[in-house]
């Protein structure tokens, strides 16, 4: 997908003995992540010049409910003249509270834990939210590309990235071919990746559309422990996924390049979300009961993505657009936009503004009547509702010293989600069923 | 009818698309690649930002992919 930039790799010779020490050192672990004979082939053929290193601490904060902190570490060189290998590292840890999916209530709510050992209560008028959320997620991506042959047009990508954390597991492969033409004006692209993902929630999965058991609903922990169990499915759940994203690059000037990407994806498997359930309501608008979601084992979605960079006098413009559509009939508008503006000594400020905007899946539903039917697939997952977000950012990036700089950015990020229609029952006029959703997160990278 | 609709959203992108047919005509001789060939010009910039904005929006928001592979890789939620 990218202009192959061969200049990038002669930049930043080494010449401090300290920091050559440090970098070899990065280097044998980095390579210690492969093969044997992949390292002895690396170490041979790389130098201490050779390799980049870039790192990233994120901090993520949403108001009352998740925090997160991200820690990136990548390293890259190259290999006779073309070939460039690129190793991801990435550790994150996350806590807080998610929303559960049942509505606001004018009266206490009690439900039962994920794992079904104990309870949690939410107050009246507050958003449900389970605060047992806490995961820890290790990832490891490698990617290598060459030209097919030296000299050739041809310059193909193979990549792989393996993804663990304490319920969940994922692999995948991709590969990728680029061709070059009119001078390398012009770079057409075709990809595919596979993906094999696994859920090992504790507890169980839970089954779609059953009730979920509340210990406070049974007279013993033995009669509560047998409707729990009434209530779970496998222990272990998959997906599977496929994706071919072709790509068309364009120099169109000496200042302004384009981008033209159509994506398709494919998803089958455990397509729920097994945390998430959904409250049903009476006419009066007071929940009798919560069901667990269920959503179709397929989805697929195609996707049209747009970009243009433009170099102006004393800053770049990066503007992009990206449109989503999918079986599940969530049609998506994304418009980004960067603005890099240069700065005195190397350094650089850099606005950002995003607009995202979504429908709604055409099983959603924010709460079930009781007095309908129960769909076979039903979510009150926000997160496929129909809802809007904008993001702010601002950058700022400086020169440490001559081989090494930093950058620090900051993103305000609101989420508001909308009611996809008149309430269908009484009762809920004061409640905010579609609270909105406020996150920061400051992240600082370095590269060295 | 829907359908109809939808791909009738698609048709601005599709003649964006045709109007670049004429893409052999633009482009620059490799000596004016002075302003392309700076790192912050690469399609990807800034990998380390696009690979955090990726994971945050892909478990805050429905859609994923369009600049890359959409991936997964997380039981977000």
């Amino acid at each position: 997908m990218q202009l192959i930039n061969k200049h990038n790799s002669l930049k930043n010779s080494a010449n401090d003995s300290k920091r050559i020490s440090l970098k070899s050192k990065l280097a044998i672990a980095a390579t210690g992540l492969l093969s044997a004979t992949a390292t002895e082939t690396i170490a041979n053929e790389a130098t201490d010049e050779g390799w980049y290193f870039s790192a990233s601490v994120l901090a993520y904060s949403e108001t009352d409910r998740v925090s997160a902190v991200e820690v990136i570490f990548n390293a890259e060189t190259t290999i006779d003249e073309t070939g460039k290998l690129n190793i991801k590292f990435v550790l994150d840890s996350l806590t807080g509270a998610s929303a559960n999916g049942a509505i606001t209530q004018n009266t206490l709510q009690t439900f039962s834990r994920p794992s079904g050992n104990g309870q949690y209560n939410i107050a009246a008028g507050t958003t449900p939210l389970d605060d047992t959320f806490k995961d820890t997620r290790a990832q490891l991506n490698l990617s290598w590309s060459n030209l097919l042959s030296p000299e050739s047009d041809y310059q193909y990508t193979l990549g792989t990235n393996i993804s663990k954390e304490y319920d969940f597991q994922s692999i995948s492969l991709s590969a990728e071919l680029a061709k070059g033409f009119n001078q390398k004006n012009t770079t057409i692209s075709g990809g595919f990746s596979v993906a094999a993902e696994e859920y090992n929630p504790k507890g169980s999965t839970p089954i779609g559309l059953t009730s979920m058991a509340i210990r406070d609903n049974y007279p013993t922990e033995d009669v509560y422990d047998l409707a729990f169990d009434a209530t779970r499915g496998s222990t272990s759940e998959a997906i599977n996924s496929a994706e071919l994203l072709l790509g068309w690059t364009q120099v169109v000037n000496r200042s302004t390049l384009m981008q033209f990407n159509y994506g398709y994806a494919d998803k089958s498997g455990y397509l729920t979300d097994p945390f998430k359930i959904v409250s049903v309501v009476n006419a009066s608008g007071i929940t009798q009961d919560y069901i667990y979601e269920n959503r179709p084992e397929s989805r697929t979605q195609h996707s049209l993505f747009g970009l243009v960079k433009k170099h102006l006098n004393e800053s770049i413009i990066d503007f992009s657009y990206r449109f989503t559509s999918d079986d599940w009939e969530i049609d998506t508008h994304t418009l980004d936009l960067h603005w890099k503006l240069f700065a005195d000594g190397g350094s650089f400020w850099e606005p950002h503004v995003r607009f995202y905007q979504q429908s709604a899946a055409d099983f959603y539903s924010t709460y079930l009547d009781q007095s309908e039917e129960v769909p076979p697939f039903i979510s009150a997952d926000y997160r496929i509702g129909e809802m809007s977000s904008i993001t702010l950012g601002l950058k700022y990036g400086f020169e440490v010293n001559k081989d090494q700089r930093a950058e620090v950015r900051l993103e305000y990020y609101r989420q508001t989600p909308k009611s996809v229609g008149t309430e269908r029952v009484a009762g809920l006029e004061n409640l905010d069923l579609y609270p909105e959703l406020d996150a920061v997160y400051l992240q600082v990278n370095y590269y060295f | 009818m829907r359908n109809l609709f939808r791909k009738a959203k698609l048709l601005p992108l599709l003649a964006m698309i045709v109007t670049l047919g004429g893409c052999s005509s633009m482009g620059v001789e490799p000596w004016d690649r002075d302003l392309l060939a700076k790192s912050s010009m690469a399609i990807n910039a800034s990998p380390l930002d696009q690979s955090i904005d990726d994971h945050i929006y892909f478990s805050k928001e429905a859609a994923s992919g369009g600049r890359s592979f959409a991936g997964g890789g997380c039981g977000c939620n």
